[in-house]
């Protein structure tokens, strides 16, 4: 009985000062033809044997230690200084719940007001909360946001092709209890202008996505004037790891800025958990969901953190709450807080331009190959599209068996995009690990 | 002392890491697009080390001392959990990389669907959902569209008990369902006869966390299921309070149609300060088909042993509730923990978590009221405050607590008892912990009468006292800019 | 507790001063009480908006509460209290007074009628904390 200390001993005084017999007669209540099942689990392991099968499950996956990635598309292999792991292994960090009682907790609401002044300051925007689940859910909340906003009078949402195509299902799915109109994203050629020509004023948010799903850049500054002219909200959807080399999208007019977290000092982790980032202008805190950590004053005179604005949440408004999300992804934002702050203000800047760099680089050579064509002159951040002779999953075999994980299908997520494949280049990519793609994509060709 | 904020910490020039130069040719920045001024800190690697550890040593944790929060299952976090999502397979693997080369993750994530479908009686499950909250938002999201795919579209209420927890009625409205608020009679359980009044065929569904938030397992259930299913509505279970219920009963033997799952509390994964969480929800055969995608399953049996495994979407899924499979790492403790458990371990979970909170309620019914005074599962609610001292709340007893150095109970829930005071022990703590709990407990009740004034200016010995919560909704200070960034 | 006799009162908790053709609308003595310290008041509704009895107009926010805001009566918004913005705690300090919301024309003055007086509100207040 792993980490249950009661001994035989303790159980029966403890059972006499109850005043019953054995355990299961505290199960009274439960009704006799359910009670006691015979569950079909295994029999248990020691740590020991547990850490011999957890190996076993662990080899049984290629990673980024020992092959080379060349796959984005959301989540991101990048350097993760040491100092970040070290400080999750706090106990007092990990195994504290929420800061519901301040006095004993502000170590963790003092990392919520930094993370929230960090976030707030790279993304150029005047707050943020302390977190969401990912960034899809961000963006959900950030049209929920929006219907707020304008009192749920106007129920059009107007989403760009270039988003993730997960995060526009994510968007959809979330809001299906809703019913709302949401367009834009049907036709990947769908740029500024035919976005511009479908906002009407019964058009609540314009949401774009900055570097967009195929590694665009585009400066949205025309755009947002547009959507603010029909009283609609501008939401700008970011990779926060580009916005240290990028003008951040508070320059483009954002009422709201959301994005993936996880670039910054996350593990892929097969998919999770991961961070939602939710910034905002002061206009509309209050319709901001999620926790909030604000300054004060405690009564010995110390300036101290405290959970704020809490009656817009669910456990006071209920069902009047703007949102419903309970949990911010606490230990993922000490994590980011750790990351943004080691890397800092030249270090995130250079991270950045590596990978810009690098990508450039790797686009350059790949599209002087045979049988490889960069899909699209505009400018890019770390990401982009090439146009292949072959199946994309024909070429990420070949290129499986000389070690390299190359990039993501895009005949996967976009009818007219078959034989074409998104590429992702980080600061962990070298020079020689690219020639080596490089090589590799052009044997494949010749073969 | 307070603890300087990072950019107090930030001096020009300072850096905390160093990148090795470009190794490629030189491309300009885009036009236009490159920024100006980053303002992020400038620290160096020590400083910043010892600001984050001086500021863990402000929390109190698991770690540290007694956690008793009801309705949060503040058990021991195993460190063999951390040890096992930390290894390479697991925490360098790209969730969009091809299913063959991640046969071990997603063999992980099978076996954990099996074992929570096992325990909970279900014949489908999605790990997705990233915390409770979520995974009740994605319940009833499969609630409605199970009844609207059988042409069914009047079905458009739900119904909550008073004593549910604030997430419930929250998802219910994102989920566009009418809220219809259900009594709690004079046992804590669902008033039948008032449930009765409300079936009809407008309903879409009862909303139900079993045992409920008094910590009293819901006297009536399969009654109530019954009068539920009669009328054609689905019963959704918060499994927010599991922990007494591994390996005692099944609630989809119960009558549950949909349950979630919360793995950082009943499955031991941190609770990281506030998350990250996980909610997977499990489902009974009519609404396998309704699950968000993609779920884990076997693609191919295999030769030998070991068949092969893939991602799924479920025929009629009621879409995607997150990017990508859902909190892995979560998974991978999770898995790791009731391996470790094992069948035994399951059932002695649930048997010692009772048997903690009872032992509790009984050696504090006496100084403390406890209004709904039976048998409870592995939480009990008191009352915290007495009739001779109008002066002192649950808020009072809570700051004294931690002056003994533990955390408080959960305050001022459930809505239905006046200054409740809900305590969860769970299973992992010793009976000595208990008991010194009591000890402070008692002398507490004590100084209501005698100094009630200690309690009322507690707590004293924390490196902080009461904030002042109207000074910081008043003036809003939410972030904090870079010395060199004029104020607005 | 403060009820001023010549105010009109709802089972919401908001009181309702006629002022010829106008009337003037806050939060009830009990209502400040029952939030404690006030520290947002948001106005919904826009000037020269009609709303109907009962209908939404706002909210008032406490470190523990946030409590809706209904119309007594219909009518057309004509001024909200500024002052609130900068001093939400006047809603503590003088809830009748210097801490009114909005002012409106009234649409059907037979509507005040309606309204429970002084005395009957102060009935009702003890009959819900029975």
């Amino acid at each position: 009985m792993a980490y249950i200390p009661h001994t035989e001993k303790d159980r029966q005084e403890m059972l006499d000062v109850i005043g019953v017999q054995r355990i299961e007669d505290l199960y009274e209540a439960i009704p006799q033809d359910v009670r006691f099942p015979d569950l079909d689990l295994p029999p248990a392991l020691s740590e020991m044997e547990i850490l011999e099968e957890l190996q076993a499950y662990a080899e049984a996956n290629v990673e980024t230690r020992h092959f080379n990635y060349f796959l984005g598309a959301g989540a991101y292999n990048h350097f993760i200084p040491s100092v970040v792991d070290h400080m999750l292994l706090r106990s007092e960090f990990y195994t504290a719940y929420t800061p519901y009682q301040p006095e004993i907790s502000q170590g963790t609401l003092q990392v919520i007001f930094e993370y929230q002044s960090l976030i707030a300051n790279l993304t150029g925007m005047d707050v943020s909360n302390a977190s969401h689940y990912d960034g899809s859910t961000a963006l959900a909340e950030a049209v929920i946001l929006a219907l707020h906003q304008h009192r749920f009078k106007r129920e059009k949402v107007i989403l760009s092709p270039g988003i993730h195509p997960q995060f526009r299902h994510v968007v959809r799915t979330y809001l299906q209890g809703l019913n709302l109109e949401i367009v834009g994203d049907e036709n990947l050629d769908n740029g500024q202008e035919n976005l511009q020509s479908m906002i009407d004023d019964d058009t609540t948010l314009v949401a774009v996505q900055y570097p967009d799903f195929l590694g665009r850049i585009y400066d949205f500054s025309s755009f947002g004037e547009a959507v603010h002219t029909a009283g609609a909200l501008f939401c700008v959807v970011v990779n926060p790891l580009a916005l240290g080399y990028l003008k951040p999208p508070s320059e483009f007019g954002a009422d709201v800025v959301v994005g993936e977290g996880q670039p910054l000092g996350i593990p892929l982790s097969f998919g999770g958990p991961y961070l939602g980032i939710f910034a905002t202008l002061d206009r509309y805190v209050r319709k901001m969901a999620g926790r909030l950590a604000g300054e004060t004053e405690d009564s010995r005179g110390q300036r101290g953190y405290v959970l704020t604005l809490t009656p817009r949440e669910q456990h006071i408004r209920r069902q009047r709450a703007t949102s419903n999300i309970c949990t911010n992804q606490g230990l993922i934002a000490l994590a980011s807080t750790v990351y943004m702050s080691a890397m800092g203000k030249h270090g995130l800047r250079q991270v950045a331009e590596l990978c810009y760099q690098k990508a450039h680089y790797a686009a350059a050579e790949i599209d002087s190959l045979k049988g490889y064509r960069l899909w699209n002159s505009d400018p890019f951040f770390n990401e982009f599209v090439i146009s292949c002779s072959h199946p994309v999953a024909e070429i990420n075999d070949y290129l499986l068996d000389r070690e390299i994980v190359g990039g993501f299908d895009l005949g996967r997520a976009y009818e007219n995009l078959k034989d074409h494949m998104l590429l992702a280049v980080t600061e962990l990519n070298s020079k020689d690990q690219i020639d080596a793609l490089v090589s590799a994509l052009k044997e494949f060709d010749h073969a | 002392m307070p603890e300087a904020l990072i950019y107090e910490l930030s001096s020009p020039g300072r850096f905390a890491v160093a990148l090795p130069e470009s190794d490629v040719p030189n491309t300009p920045p885009p036009d236009g697009l490159e920024r100006e001024d980053l303002p992020l800190p400038e620290i160096s690697e020590l400083d910043l080390v010892r600001h984050f550890v001086r500021l863990s040593q402000y929390n109190h944790s698991i770690d540290t001392g007694f956690y008793p929060l009801g309705s949060c299952t503040m058990k021991y976090n195993p460190k063999i959990n951390e040890v096992a999502a930390r290894m390479p397979g697991f925490a360098f693997a790209h969730p969009l990389q091809d299913e063959e080369i991640s046969q071990g993750n997603l063999a992980i994530m099978y076996e954990l669907q099996e074992w929570l479908m096992e325990i909970g009686g279900f014949a489908g499950i999605s790990l997705q959902p990233a915390a409770g909250a979520h995974g009740e938002l994605t319940g009833l999201l499969i609630i409605g569209n199970y009844h609207r795919d059988r042409g069914d579209f009047a079905r458009t209420k739900m119904l909550i008990p008073d004593s549910a927890h604030g997430t419930n009625p929250a998802s219910t409205t994102m989920a566009g369902l009418e809220l219809i608020e259900l009594p709690s009679d004079e046992r804590g359980n669902i008033d039948l006869e008032k449930l009765h009044a409300v079936c009809d065929d407008s309903l879409a569904g009862l909303m139900l966390t079993n045992p409920n938030t008094l910590g009293l397992f819901e006297e009536h259930v399969q009654e109530v299921a019954q009068l539920v299913h009669d009328c054609g509505g689905l019963m959704y279970g918060d499994g927010a309070n599991m922990n007494p219920l591994l390996g005692i009963v099944r609630p989809g033997e119960l009558g549950f149609d949909v349950l979630h799952f919360n793995l950082h509390k009943t499955f031991s994964t941190p609770h990281g300060g506030g998350g990250p969480g996980s909610g997977p929800v499990g489902v009974a055969q009519h609404l396998v088909d309704f699950l968000p995608a993609p779920i884990v399953d076997i693609v191919e049996p295999g030769d030998e042993e070991i068949p092969t495994f893939g991602l799924v979407t479920p025929q009629k899924s009621i879409g995607r509730m997150k990017t990508f499979h859902g909190h892995f790492g979560m998974h991978v403790r999770a898995y790791t923990y009731m391996r470790m458990q094992g069948k035994s371990g399951i059932r002695a979970i649930a048997d010692h978590a009772v048997l903690n909170a009872n032992y509790l309620r009984v050696r504090l019914r006496d100084a403390y009221k406890i209004p709904y005074d039976r048998v409870c599962m592995h939480e009990f609610v008191m009352e915290g405050k007495w009739p001779d001292t109008p002066d002192i709340h649950a808020l009072d007893i809570s700051k004294r607590i931690m002056d003994f150095g533990f955390h408080p109970p959960t305050n001022y829930f459930p809505l239905i008892v006046n200054e409740a005071l809900m305590i969860e022990p769970t299973e992992t703590e010793s009976k000595e912990t208990l008991d010194a709990f009591v000890e402070a407990m008692l002398i507490i009740a004590e100084e209501a009468r005698s100094s009630p004034e200690t309690l009322r200016s507690a707590p004293h010995t924390t490196p902080f006292g009461r904030m002042d919560e109207v000074k910081a909704a008043r003036e809003l200070i939410l972030c904090c800019r870079p010395a060199y960034i004029p104020k607005a | 507790m403060d009820y001023p006799e010549d105010l009109r009162y709802t089972t919401n908790d908001e009181w309702l001063r006629v002022d010829g053709e106008f009337a003037v609308t806050g939060v009830s003595d009990y209502a400040q009480d029952q939030l404690s310290d006030v520290v947002y008041v948001e106005v919904t509704a826009a000037i020269g908006e009609t709303l109907a009895k009962g209908d939404a107009f706002g909210m008032v926010e406490s470190v523990k509460a946030a409590a809706d805001l209904y119309m007594p009566v219909s009518g057309t918004l004509t001024e909200v209290n500024e002052a609130l913005s900068e001093t939400p705690e006047l809603v503590n300090m003088e809830p009748y007074t210097s801490a009114w919301i909005i002012k409106y024309q009234i649409t059907d003055p037979s509507q005040v009628d309606d309204l429970m007086d002084s005395a009957a509100y102060v009935t009702h207040l003890k009959g819900k904390n029975s």
